[in-house]
């Protein structure tokens, strides 16, 4: 039996330019027209104001360490425990879920706050999955 | 809604609870059922009204042969029947029905006639949270308590010794799966989960269920049980992905049902004798203090490493042991309001004193939603 895999998302006609910009190497986020409120995960409306006017654009990738697990078990499909499970909050305002990547899996190296940049690693010709890695400079 | 209106006049859980390999997920619900309707001394013809999560009402009413003219499938999570308590109070009072059974049960450690929870691969939480490796519970639900932490200035050890203080409590409850003492030291060294929590901060995995059964308080007095009636009631969801809370430092929907139930009920911190706070995690309780509005979010640490809520403490949280050491089957909420009116009947193995109210307060998912009751045995 082949090793079971790490998840892997299936994009919708909601999602898929999300999708095609990990791919292509860009963050993409929407932005409402109508009240300028940034937000994440995508949708065809602005969830502050309902308007359907919305734009996709190219976030800066840009965020910092909002918070995190360092799971050891269950360890999902896929993972080599201990790994961190975390949640980057944008400079643009919305948050996501990631991992950290080019930084020790431990208490003392993910540092709340800490700054941190977008990186692309690609699953398969169809996903590429957007990662962190602590801002250089 | 109004005040005390409608009551509780049946409870009861499974016959056994724990590990339960001789029964399915759906004879464990008739289990808690018939056990319920025994308590209340009723047959389940009287039975108009039913409510049930995750299984659906037509499945449960089937099996055990029930009639309905109102049911109720609201599933959210293990606060469910926080809702359900809420929905069916309402139907009462409108005169939907007259005597509705709440069941739950989960057979969440032997997995018997139990379907697998999965993530569709398409659904949000599989293409934003599943694929950064989040497996079950353990790993999402305490995402938000590094923030907490640091917001706050809680410390490692003050939410170690809220698995502590409630070890204290299952000791004294013949019925809960752990009573051995524990010492902050002994979570603190126990096996990593999900860092920063450790084995004993985590819930335990069991078989089991409970069933309630409400009437109108007008009713009430014509049952063998001393009537607990339905002070106050509140509910609200937020978010399936723990990754887009509006923020780690509060859940918002306990902001909002907690308080709605206290509104309700018309009552103030200083009143409430006993407290549930649905724990199934070590941190629940200590947003559970914050967001119902009991001490500002930087004093529960502290208030729960005092002793505060420890047996003869000043605020009794969690007198069953709580899902840290009585049971936790996956869908823990029932068992919170089990203990609820067991405190409310004064009938608890670790009765609280002169108790007259008491809030369940319950989650469901990841912070994802909220049920609040308040009981009193007071009309």
């Amino acid at each position: 039996m082949a090793e079971p895999q790490r998840a892997r998302p299936k994009p919708t006609p909601e999602t898929q330019h999300f999708w095609d910009g990990t791919k292509a190497g860009e963050l993409r986020l929407q932005r409402c027209d109508a009240c300028a409120h940034v937000y994440f995960p995508p949708r065809p409306f602005c969830p502050s104001c309902a308007s359907r006017k919305v734009s996709i654009f190219k976030a800066s990738g840009k965020g910092f360490l909002y918070s995190y697990v360092i799971n050891h078990r269950p360890a999902a499909p896929g993972f080599t425990p201990p790994y961190a499970i975390a949640v980057v909050e944008f400079d643009e305002g919305p948050r996501m879920m990631s991992n950290i990547i080019d930084c020790p899996q431990t208490p003392e190296a993910l540092e709340l706050d800490m700054k941190l940049e977008v990186a692309f690693e690609a699953l398969d010709d169809k996903i590429t999955l957007p990662v962190f890695r602590p801002a250089k400079g | 809604m109004r005040s005390n209106q409608v009551a509780v006049v049946g409870a009861a859980e499974t016959t056994e609870l724990g590990v339960i390999p001789n029964a399915s997920q759906l004879q464990l619900h008739a289990d808690a059922a018939l056990n319920a309707i025994a308590d209340a001394g009723l047959k389940l013809s009287d039975i108009d009204g039913f409510a049930t999560a995750v299984e659906t009402p037509q499945q449960v009413c089937h099996y055990l042969g029930i009639k309905p003219t109102w049911v109720d499938g609201t599933s959210v999570g293990g606060c469910s029947f926080m809702l359900h308590v809420r929905h069916a109070a309402a139907a009462i009072e409108a005169g939907l029905c007259k005597t509705v059974l709440i069941t739950h049960a989960e057979s969440g450690k032997s997995m018997i006639g139990k379907a697998p929870r999965s993530i569709p691969a398409d659904s949000l939480q599989g293409q934003f949270e599943a694929p950064f490796g989040v497996y079950g519970p353990p790993s999402m639900f305490p995402i938000p308590v590094l923030r907490f932490m640091k917001t706050y200035g809680i410390t490692h050890e003050q939410l170690a010794s809220v698995a502590v203080v409630q070890r204290e409590w299952a000791a004294k409850n013949p019925r809960a799966m752990m009573k051995d003492p524990i010492t902050v030291a002994d979570v603190l060294n126990s096996r990593m989960i999900a860092y920063p929590f450790r084995l004993l901060q985590c819930c335990l995995v069991t078989d089991g269920g409970g069933a309630l059964i409400l009437t109108s308080a007008d009713r009430a007095r014509d049952f063998p049980r001393k009537p607990v009636y339905i002070m106050g009631t509140g509910e609200s969801v937020e978010t399936p992905m723990v990754s887009q809370m509006e923020t780690f430092n509060s859940s918002r929907a306990f902001k909002t049902a907690g308080p709605l139930a206290f509104r309700e009920a018309g009552i103030a911190h200083k009143d409430v004798d006993h407290l549930m706070i649905y724990d199934a995690f070590a941190h629940l309780p200590l947003f559970g203090l914050g967001d119902l509005g009991f001490m500002p979010h930087e004093e529960t640490g502290k208030f729960i490493a005092d002793g505060n809520t420890r047996p003869g403490g000043k605020l009794p949280l969690n007198t069953n042991g709580g899902g840290l050491s009585y049971m936790h089957s996956g869908m823990y909420g029932m068992y919170a309001l089990q203990e609820s009116v067991r405190q409310m009947r004064g009938i608890a193995p670790a009765q609280v004193a002169n108790a007259k109210i008491s809030v369940c307060h319950g989650v469901g998912g990841m912070f994802a939603a909220s049920g609040t009751i308040v009981f009193t045995n007071e009309r």
